[in-house]
């Protein structure tokens, strides 16, 4: 093929999408750094170097270890059942049966609706004389404070979570299926093979890059986890829902402790840098053509 | 036979409880949004079905709360986002699908690389960019508009998105046009982006999706309740009502009503399938 554009025209293209990326997304990713190395607490205009100050303080702060446990709790707790039940549903949904486009419509609702919405949806329901006590009631278990007990609250959070995700992570595995060849399910039913023994023999295995995908995607969703706690705890009670991102909002916007929050940010970049590559270089190589 | 009709019930049971669940708390926000000042809305057991049912609470917040103002807000956001990434998006991915030139590897790989750091980790910068070049309400409303949309208005998703879509493309229709005399604007606006409408399509619904329940950044940088956008405005409410949960279940269900029409008029976009990867921020 000819060249028919000439030697700027390329440049010209790219330009509006780069000046965007640069002053919104590779300015602030340095700057960010740059802050994590500095000390806001004398002059908020004109701040000190401060070396690796930030960071030996986060590593001695107590609060800073309970925020990563929660973190570590929300990936422990919500990923194995957003790779797994979404799975489930798209094999389900996947037979030939009727109100297919039904049941998608429904169990994608959640995902489209604001996360907003949907966290006071939950804070409803898991008010002290809420719905679900009164279904533990029914079933002769004494009522708990869904989201003032310090031991549940972390884990009504994830509920939320993992409602709003099994929707978006069902319609990815139902793409996949579809690459699945008939005649292995064909050659399963000739030999008589149960469902769960045919789906884990010819489905699993051929859809395997996919769940692992769905195992990324949902621990980087999970590890910037905002919205449900700002709506539904303030990160309490007792710093039990506080997650990372939670607790650098807090610190830059509340507390207006900018290095502190920024160092705390450059570790949360790199956690997520790196399941990211683990994604693009291992999952998603066609997507992006590399 | 009989097995087989046994298999379709219980395929039907799994599939009919996770819909109930799914939108069940909705179900309960809207009774509690229906149910009058004199109906206990703790009661034991819970009544799904309002005693007396009333419009008053719908009335009540509409009349207190400008969620008009924020419906509209939101929806300037929104198309400004939307607009901004369709025209950014294609502009960009059009050389990276087809022209060869110095740098493009580079190009490529950064664009690449912004997929990978997570806006939350660098919110605080963006913050004080934004502050710096004065775009935020405390300015004027139209500043703050255009600071709640220009974090948002370019991503790697979309750019990569619409690489693709010009890669599908046969270069025979390139040479024709060329032929026929067409300079590489006319190339890109004639001939190409005719030909890539069902991405942009796809690429303006779930841009329009994200940034609408988009609620991190707007509460950061919004200053004035005039312009706030529905998940900040709604959110509001909880402090505004504190324990009047009619008046903030029907706020609530008011807010979610434009976007579960947008869903069910896009429906075939949602459900195809075929969008892996294209929303979640």
């Amino acid at each position: 093929m000819f060249k028919y554009y000439g030697k700027i025209a390329p440049y010209l293209f790219l330009l509006p999408a780069c000046v965007v990326l640069v002053i919104f997304f590779f300015i602030p990713f340095f700057q960010t750094i740059v802050l994590s190395f500095q000390d806001y607490s004398n002059n908020i205009y004109n701040p000190d170097w401060s070396g690796i100050a930030n960071y030996i303080e986060i590593f001695k702060n107590p609060v800073f270890y309970k925020v990563m446990l929660n973190t570590f709790i929300y990936l422990i707790a919500a990923v194995p059942v957003l790779a797994v039940v979404p799975l489930f549903l798209a094999i389900l949904i996947n037979q030939k049966i009727r109100g297919i486009t039904l049941y998608k419509i429904l169990i994608y609702l959640p995902v489209i609706v604001s996360i907003v919405v949907a966290a006071i949806a939950f804070k409803w329901l898991y008010a002290d004389q809420g719905v679900l006590n009164y279904i533990l009631n029914v079933l002769h278990i004494k009522s708990i404070g869904w989201l003032t007990d310090s031991n549940y609250a972390i884990y009504s959070v994830i509920i939320l979570t993992i409602w709003k995700g099994i929707g978006y992570y069902m319609m990815i595995y139902l793409a996949a299926l579809m690459s699945v060849p008939k005649e292995l399910y064909e050659a399963c039913d000739i030999d008589g093979a149960g469902f769960l023994r045919k789906h884990l023999t010819v489905t699993v295995p051929h859809i395997m890059p996919v769940i692992a995908l769905v195992t990324t995607i949902s621990s980087i969703s999970a590890m910037k986890i905002f919205a449900e706690i700002y709506v539904m705890t303030k990160g309490g009670p007792l710093n039990s829902t506080k997650t990372i991102v939670y607790y650098i909002y807090e610190k830059a916007f509340e507390n207006l402790e900018l290095g502190y929050a920024s160092a705390m940010s450059v570790i949360l970049l790199v956690v997520v840098m790196v399941f990211s590559m683990i994604n693009i270089f291992c999952f998603e190589r066609n997507k992006y053509q590399l | 036979m009989i097995k087989k009709m046994l298999k379709s019930v219980s395929i039907h049971s799994v599939l009919i409880f996770t819909s109930l669940l799914s939108i069940f708390p909705f179900i309960w926000l809207l009774s509690t949004s229906l149910k009058g000042n004199s109906e206990n809305i703790f009661a034991y057991p819970p009544a799904i079905i309002p005693k007396e049912f009333t419009f008053a609470n719908y009335t009540g917040v509409w009349h207190r709360v400008d969620l008009m103002r924020y419906f509209i807000n939101s929806m300037v956001v929104a198309g400004g986002t939307v607009l901004l990434n369709l025209i950014l998006s294609a502009l960009a991915g059009y050389p990276l699908a087809r022209m060869e030139f110095k740098g493009k590897k580079i190009a490529f790989f950064a664009i690449l690389a912004t997929i990978m750091v997570p806006f939350q980790a660098i919110m605080l910068p963006v913050y004080l960019i934004t502050l710096k070049l004065r775009l935020v309400d405390g300015v004027s409303d139209a500043a703050g508009f255009v600071g709640l949309i220009m974090p948002f208005a370019v991503n790697a998703f979309g750019i990569f998105l619409m690489r693709q879509a010009f890669m599908a493309i046969p270069r025979e229709m390139e040479e024709a046009a060329i032929v026929d005399g067409c300079n590489v604007f006319q190339v890109f606006w004639k001939v190409l982006l005719p030909m890539v409408k069902p991405s942009l399509a796809v690429l303006a619904i779930f841009t329009f999706i994200g940034s609408w329940g988009e609620f991190l950044w707007p509460s950061i940088i919004l200053t004035k309740e005039s312009m706030f956008t529905l998940p900040v405005g709604i959110n509001n409410l909880q402090g505004m009502f504190s324990s009047n949960w009619r008046y903030i279940a029907a706020g609530s269900i008011i807010s979610t009503i434009p976007i579960i029409i947008f869903f069910l008029a896009m429906q075939k976009y949602f459900i195809a399938g075929e969008n892996e990867g294209a929303v979640k921020g």
